[in-house]
């Protein structure tokens, strides 16, 4: 078993050593991924059980509501199999419940599924951007369960780079995705300054109070609440701040405000165009804004061609947010070329990883041999001078770089085909630097 | 090398440097990246002080404004729209109206380069306060009218993006439809204050040079067609809300008629301002 261990640091791909284990919404339904979902207490517990685990170097978990990502850096082949385990046995699943869902990746496909993830790549909705924010949490449990080490803290960095750098370099988070940011994007392509709107909001619901709190992170300040039922008027009109309107008040405002967001239960139109057309007058034709999220609609379709007047109902909306997705689709194509850039950029420095050490290892291997030997030569010779020891002790240190002058560079230089493992394990071997406690 | 030569050398390095700020912002309005409109605008200001060593070495070389001939005419208008869309462009920061106005100053400079530059055998002398008044102003009133237009016809892209609900290709980069109508309402100001100071000068001069302020000149009718054009839409705008589209449409058309009274009627109808279109 031993051997095994060995081979696997030292042999072939060395990529082959981050595992990547995980479930999310493409490949397993809710109540799965929910049956499979951590909380931060439970993070920290699997993370301690892991770490504990002979066959486990480093290790991470990540899990969101839709996915369970475990990586792991393995001491041992059949790290895999035992973190499986103790994820049923903690979970109490039977592994066969999940283990076709579960997907393993290996080496640079480890690499890359993460880049994927944290680029948001992978996500449900493409370009989101909480699961940055949710892979950073649980990188921060990781470290401080000291649960990562060389490998995954230098992973992980790179997955934030990444993330930032395709976010930054395409357009995956630059159109709204949701019915209200559809709305609110819309809203800044016709008003420059958000700060001096007013917003009238008619009937409850929670897409039309979402747009209202987006309305309000935008800068708007004054908000008014009509609703049938005034008493509900007067709880929503303190929950933003504004003032309550009366139902039938609400035409009159129109000649106020800037923006009209609409989602009452009404079977007919609430606001008129005729209403619309005499406040336009009255407002010197200023733009106006009305979003329609009711269905039936609230608002009378006509409004949309009066001049100055801009209509957009729930269906409008809809459509807004789907070319969106589908542009944010095209973008994403861009954010895998970045990320296959940064895996191949990662499997680089995990090889460069292995030539440092084992030439770090084979210095202190023959300066041992060295050094012991000349003490002990040197402990015999009484006659000797405290100088000429020295002279002794500095020749034998200079054979020894001489020596291993031309072995090292030949480790350091990697050609651009050379398989370098290959030769790293080579040399691991020539040296015996790996079975020389037994 | 003579003055002559080396003022048309500068003319030539002018446009050749608005050539690079026209591709600068065609390539930002489809790449859009912030490094394009930079390198743009600082080309289109390049090309504007290479421009302004040209003018000032035809003035000293003529002892007077040099707005001879066509060719004088429409390189002293291309100066006065890259001038005054630099003045703009640092007050309103409206990347995107390099897009309409960098085409239309490379434009103005083509058509200038092309059309012969016959000089009249005596050209009048064009000096004295307000004669210089009255073609400084005007020009510099015209590109400010000229940007209200380009403006204006970013609006209705935008305004019909919006309302047809197939925003596409300008929607997202476009700014707001408040923002294209409020910068094209001050150009309009500014371009109307110009030009009534520019023609008031110019009716002070005419009374100098020919004993009476007005003479029916086409020139001076279809000026004075353009100003109350303009005037109206001020009018309407402040009164009943003329504003959005309709604003638009009407600096567009304003603008049309402007085009008109300052090369069609030399071309096309004649009268004072002959020297204009040699």
């Amino acid at each position: 078993m031993a051997d095994t261990t060995r081979d696997l640091q030292i042999n072939g791909n060395t990529m082959s050593e981050i595992v990547l284990m995980g479930i999310n919404h493409k490949t397993a339904p809710v109540e799965l991924r929910e049956a499979l979902s951590f909380t931060r207490e439970e993070v920290i517990f699997t993370l301690e059980e892991l770490k504990r685990n002979d066959a486990i170097d480093e290790v991470l978990l990540v899990s969101t509501c839709n996915r369970t990502e475990l990586l792991l850096v393995p001491a041992l082949d059949h790290a895999p199999a035992e973190a499986k385990e103790f994820l049923s046995a903690y979970k109490k699943i039977p592994l066969s419940r999940f283990n076709e869902a579960l997907y393993t990746y290996r080496g640079d496909e480890a690499v890359k599924h993460l880049f994927r993830v944290t680029s948001s790549l992978d996500s449900m909705i493409v370009g989101e951007p909480q699961i940055l924010g949710q892979v950073k949490e649980a990188y921060r449990t990781a470290t401080t369960c000291n649960a990562s080490s060389v490998i995954l803290n230098r992973l992980l960095h790179k997955s934030f780079s990444i993330a930032k750098k395709v976010r930054r370099e395409t357009g995956i988070g630059d159109n709204a995705v949701s019915i209200s940011y559809a709305a609110i994007e819309l809203a800044s392509k016709i008003f420059t300054r958000m700060e001096t709107k007013k917003v009238m909001l008619l009937g409850a619901g929670e897409m039309a109070e979402i747009a209202v709190e987006h309305l309000i992170s935008h800068g708007v300040r004054k908000i008014a609440v009509a609703n049938r039922t005034f008493k509900n008027a007067v709880l929503l009109a303190e929950k933003f701040n504004g003032e309550a309107v009366s139902f039938e008040e609400r035409e009159d405002c129109i000649e106020r405000v800037d923006i009209i967001i609409s989602s009452t239960g009404a079977l007919d139109h609430v606001i008129t165009a005729e209403k619309v057309k005499k406040a336009m007058r009255a407002r010197k034709n200023r733009p106006l804004f009305f979003i329609d999220i009711a269905v039936p609609r609230d608002i009378d379709p006509a409004i949309n061609k009066i001049a100055n007047c801009y209509l957009y109902d729930i269906d409008d909306l809809q459509e807004v947010v789907n070319d969106n997705l589908h542009e944010r689709k095209k973008e994403a194509l861009k954010g895998e070329r970045l990320v296959e850039e940064a895996v191949i950029k990662f499997h680089q420095w995990l090889e460069d990883l292995k030539v440092v050490p084992t030439i770090v290892a084979i210095k202190d291997k023959i300066d041992a041999i060295i050094e012991g030997e000349t003490e002990k030569t040197l402990a015999s010779l009484h006659s000797l001078s405290k100088e000429e020891s020295d002279a002794i002790r500095r020749m034998n240190r200079a054979i020894t770089s001489k020596i291993m002058h031309d072995p090292i560079l030949f480790l350091k230089n990697s050609g651009e085909h050379r398989k370098d493992s290959f030769y790293i394990s080579a040399a691991r071997h020539l040296f015996n630097l790996d079975n020389n406690n037994e | 090398m003579t003055g002559t030569t080396i003022s048309n050398f500068f003319f030539i390095l002018a446009g050749m440097a608005y050539l690079a700020g026209m591709a600068g912002y065609i390539a930002y309005l489809f790449q859009q990246r912030e490094k394009m409109h930079k390198t743009a605008f600082l080309m289109i200001c390049a090309g504007a002080l290479l421009h302004l060593a040209t003018l000032c070495m035809e003035s000293v070389h003529m002892g007077t404004l040099p707005v001879h001939n066509l060719h004088q005419n429409l390189s002293i208008a291309a100066f006065a729209l890259a001038t005054v869309f630099i003045l703009l462009r640092i007050r309103f920061n409206l990347k995107i109206l390099g897009i309409v106005i960098a085409p239309l100053i490379v434009l103005v400079m083509t058509a200038a380069l092309v059309v012969p530059k016959s000089l009249p055998a005596h050209a009048p002398a064009l000096k004295g306060f307000w004669l210089v008044s009255h073609v400084l102003l005007i020009f510099a009133g015209e590109a400010a009218l000229a940007i209200a237009c380009g403006a204006g016809i970013l609006y209705l892209l935008q305004e019909r993006a919006i309302k047809s609900k197939k925003r596409g290709f300008f929607y997202k980069r476009l700014p707001s439809l408040d923002l294209l109508d409020s910068t094209s309402y001050s150009c309009i100001v500014t371009g109307f204050t110009l030009l009534t100071f520019g023609l008031i000068t110019g009716l002070v001069y005419a009374k100098s040079v020919w004993g009476t302020f007005w003479s029916w000149d086409p020139k001076e009718i279809w000026s004075a067609v353009t100003w109350l054009i303009y005037a109206a839409l001020l009018h309407g705008r402040l009164t009943s809300g003329w504003r959005g589209r309709r604003s638009a449409v009407f600096t567009i058309i304003g603008f049309a008629v402007l085009l008109f009274t300052f090369l069609g009627v030399n071309l096309f109808i004649g009268g004072h301002h002959q020297g204009f279109t040699n």
